[in-house]
């Protein structure tokens, strides 16, 4: 099979005949149910909790607490601050004070009932300015103040520039917290193994990472778990701390009471106690001078981080990043806050801080266009960042395609934007209805960047008989992850995809290679494969010279033959064969380490990714005149993705990354009020349903990149980072009425 | 309470507890974990499963009033180890992301296809409005849909070219 061809999910039937075993479908002799036990409080401390009632319930084998974990209570990505069971402080809602294990799932909930709470009940902190205020009580356990992170740029000296511009925007925008959604709640089963080991199957983002989660409660050493991931029914950033914590109260149960224990949340518990997308308030003053040129930006951002900390630092950097979207500019001075609050507490979703920052300046460009008198298309060229430019982090784009211009030039043909452009309503109704079309344009760093240490291993173990086992330290998400990996593998060596297995591995069977996100999946876990297909060839090329009699640089691996082109050959099969005859392994362990980048964290100023995927997307809208009600007529995205591994599992990212977009624009809103989330299951969260959703469109750019052994980017993130402002300039075309906070409503009354 | 009930043809009788959904009987205690749970609300469609020939969310179903009736489940679906058409044409366009929509989402297209044996993409959406899907936005499943019924010209009208 040509790689770039056709539709290849090794799991899909799996999956399409309900033979696919999730997490939660996972049944085993003895095993006991645990359900968790919520506080009813937002913000309280002295907390106490009777368990004595509970334990004498039906059926019941044991009631934990924070006392009983045995191990470290409180564990972070970041910060040590998350309690598995909740420690004397309660920060949010979702704290879960104790954990019921019982015989069934219906002796636990009933017994869940008989835990009493007692505690002082504290008035909370709500949003992230009161919780900045000089007077505000400190919510971080041993901390001074409530500044979870302060991320700054300073390039060259903003205000002065400003006052120097033609026009300066000074606007205010906001967004909203926003629910992953994934379709399969939080799940896990422990299983306390004879060997003393804590194995765990659990719906999960990263096995790693839960493995960190797991053996901090357990006191455990790492080698001491060993992790499984199982199908995941969906992610989108959203299965790490907390299903990491869901596995960690697994295993605590089923080390008290010596049998597997299953930890299953349904959907309230989910949305009560998961993180979310980071709301964030942003204050931008742009400049621009009469050529249109945008030269100098004032930024100050305020996002909520919720209780705890998570991951919000590294949220707040990319966001920092990409806060002045994909454009030169010479000047700027950021500063990016996160407030803990008593809210629920807010980490990694799809995007990553960048979303928030597009929604922003997305719509900033098309409002200086308008006040200078050029179009959305004309702004963006004079601005954008172009081949060896340089981005606001001082870093130099020399070392791959820039291709902004590409992808604007798809998305303006395959949308005849200019044309749909000038036919937009601008607030003059016909019919009743408005329409209008938008479009918003991004670069995005791949992989981690400067966040962390970027590496990724692979093995290829060849079998006797020519079949080939292969693992990864990329897992999959659903996305198709493993799939890719199995389609490099068979381009690099050369041999059909029925030969090759892809091994479901565990944490103990291969090094950690970071957490399937940042868009991680194609560039670093195809890349590993890469890289070991490669070792594996130069092995086997060495090995097989002197029996093929010609020079080791002469062999090739191709069409399921390896040796000289038009010269002396074996089978695949035979090359193996071979391999073990000489005694040496046909087997390969590869690592792709990503290129070296650099940050300064007092400047904001470095090679902050080792390459961007550039993006352009566009919606069309029509607004009810007489509602405001707004409707998506279609939406076209155009990535620079380096190559496309499978063309159909890239565009379904992207289709699936727009349309979750589309719901952070039109319908998604948490209602966090008074600390408690409003909006609890999907029947008052409203995610985009079928008939939501107009026709969509992928078109696909691709500059192979050099940095990357595939010569792949990535897709995941890039989908979702430009729906919000792409439909918001849609909107303001329709009606001229600009949406600068989330979820886009438009007030009927307003137009006119 | 005692249950009868045919699932995907097979009989089962078993004792089950008055408040328990069919949902949760179907998975816990017959062992069809196909179906699957994402709301309890009725909302997600996750759990969508023929009741006597109907699609119904089995988590607002108890196991109890099932009692007599045949179910049909996403086991079912393929019969001998044979993939059936609608399972073919998702597995051919990339219709299963993570999967966990799947089950629910095939048991609504069988429905929608029996009524409507030629859909057109309205009605397509129309037919699996009940089912959430969060990972391919729709367009996929409805490409494979359209391949399902016979109207694979219209299926690669989007240019993606992979069956």
């Amino acid at each position: 099979m040509n790689t770039t061809d056709g539709v290849f999910r090794y799991d899909a039937r799996a999956k399409a005949t309900g033979r696919a075993t999730y997490a939660a479908d996972i049944k085993l002799t003895g095993m006991a149910h645990a359900v968790p036990v919520y506080t009813r409080f937002v913000r309280a401390r002295g907390l106490r909790v009777e368990v004595e009632a509970a334990k004498a319930a039906p059926g019941v084998l044991a009631v934990l607490v924070a006392a009983d974990v045995s191990g470290q209570v409180r564990y972070g990505q970041i910060e040590p601050d998350y309690p598995v069971l909740a420690q004397d402080l309660i920060n949010f809602e979702g704290e879960v004070i104790a954990l019921v294990v019982a015989r069934t799932r219906a002796q636990a909930l009933a017994a869940a009932a008989l835990v009493v709470e007692e505690a002082e009940e504290l008035p909370p902190l709500l949003d992230p300015e009161s919780a900045l205020a000089p007077a505000a009580p400190l919510l971080r356990l041993g901390k001074k103040d409530n500044i979870v992170n302060h991320g700054k740029m300073r390039r060259g000296d903003a205000e002065k520039a400003l006052a120097g511009c033609e026009l300066v925007l000074d606007e205010r925008f906001s967004t909203q917290f926003i629910e992953h959604a994934y379709m399969e709640p939080e799940a896990a089963v422990a299983i306390p193994r004879p060997d003393g080991v804590m194995e765990i199957h659990g719906s999960m983002q990263h096995p790693f990472s839960t493995r960190r989660f797991v053996a901090a409660a357990l006191g455990s050493l790492l080698a001491g778990v060993e992790v499984f991931n199982p199908p995941m029914g969906g992610g989108f950033g959203g299965k790490d701390d907390t299903a990491a914590l869901v596995c960690a109260r697994a295993a605590l149960a089923a080390r008290a009471v010596r049998r597997p224990v299953k930890l299953v949340y349904d959907r309230e518990w989910s949305m009560r106690e998961s993180y979310k997308r980071h709301p964030y308030k942003l204050h931008y003053r742009a400049g621009f001078g009469a050529d249109g040129r945008f030269r100098a930006a004032s930024i100050d951002m305020l996002c909520d981080s919720g209780a705890y900390t998570s991951v919000t630092p590294w949220v707040n950097w990319r966001s920092l990043v990409q806060c002045c979207g994909p454009y030169s500019v010479a000047d700027v001075r950021t500063d990016v806050y996160a407030a803990a609050t008593n809210n629920v507490f807010t980490g990694a979703m799809r995007g990553f801080g960048s979303p928030q920052v597009n929604f922003a300046v997305e719509q900033l460009m098309d409002m200086a266009a308008e006040r200078l008198g050029l179009s959305p298309l004309e702004i963006r060229r004079i601005n954008m960042l172009t081949q060896d430019g340089e981005t606001i982090t001082g870093q130099k784009l020399d070392g791959h395609v820039v291709s902004l211009g590409q992808v604007l030039d798809a998305i303006v043909r395959a949308t005849d934007f200019e044309r749909k452009f000038a036919a937009s309503s601008r607030g003059a109704a016909r019919d009743g209805t408005l329409y209008g079309i938008g479009l918003a344009l991004s670069y995005r760093g791949a992989s981690l960047g400067a966040e962390g240490a970027d590496f990724c291993s692979s093995i290829v173990n060849c079998q006797a008989d020519g079949s080939v086992i292969l693992d990864a330290a990329i897992h999959e998400n659903g996305q198709g992850a493993e799939s890719v990996q199995m389609l490099v593998l068979a381009e690099e060596l050369g041999i059909p995809l029925e030969l090759i297995r892809r091994q479901r591995s565990s944490t103990s069977m291969i090094p950690d290679g970071g957490t399937t996100v940042a868009t991680r999946g194609t560039i670093m876990g195809g890349g590993a494969v890469a890289v070991a297909a490669r070792e594996l060839k130069s092995l086997m090329a060495r090995t097989l010279a002197p029996k093929l009699g010609v020079e080791s640089d002469r062999v090739v691996f191709r069409s399921g033959r390896v040796g000289v082109e038009g010269g002396p050959g074996l089978s695949w099969e035979e090359a193996v064969a071979a391999m073990f005859a000489e005694r040496i392994y046909p087997y390969a362990f590869g690592t792709f380490r990503a290129p070296k980048v650099s940050w300064d964290e007092e400047t904001g100023q470095g090679d902050a990714y080792f390459t961007y995927v550039y993006s352009c997307q566009a919606a069309e809208v029509e607004v009810d005149a007489a509602t405001g009600a707004v409707r998506l007529l279609a939406m076209t995205a155009a990535h620079d993705v380096g190559r496309a591994i499978n063309r159909a599992l890239t565009m379904g990212q992207a289709y699936g990354g727009m349309v979750q977009a589309a719901g952070m624009a039109l319908f998604e809103d948490l209602a966090v009020k008074d600390g408690r989330v409003g909006n609890r299951n999907l029947d008052r969260y409203k995610i985009p349903r079928a008939r939501d959703v107009p026709d969509l469109r992928c078109i696909l750019v691709e500059n192979a990149d050099p940095s990357s052994p595939t010569g792949a980017k990535g897709i995941g993130e890039p989908a979702i980072e430009l729906m919000a402002p792409a439909i918001a300039n849609a909107v303001y075309n329709a009606t001229g009425l600009r949406c600068r906070d989330l979820p886009i409503r438009i007030d009927p009354k307003e137009l006119s | 309470m005692r249950v009868h009930v045919t699932v995907n043809g097979r009989v089962f009788e078993r004792d089950v507890e008055e408040h328990k959904t069919l949902l949760r009987f179907l998975r816990e205690d017959l062992g069809f974990t196909g179906t699957k749970e994402g709301c309890g609300a009725g909302e997600c469609g996750a759990c969508t499963i023929f009741l006597d020939g109907k699609t119904v969310n089995s988590c607002m179903v108890l196991a109890v009033e099932a009692d007599g009736s045949a179910i049909e489940t996403i086991e079912g679906e393929a019969k001998d180890g044979r993939l059936s058409v609608i399972q073919e044409a998702f597995d051919r366009h990339h219709a299963v992301q993570c999967g966990f929509c799947t089950g629910g989402m095939v048991m609504s297209v069988r429905e929608l296809l029996q009524r409507t044996p030629k859909p057109s993409v309205d009605q397509i959406k129309e037919g699996i409005e009940g089912n959430f899907c969060r990972c391919t936005g729709y367009q996929q499943i409805i490409e494979a849909v359209l391949d399902a019924s016979g109207q694979k010209e219209l299926a690669d009208k989007g240019g993606l070219k992979h069956a």
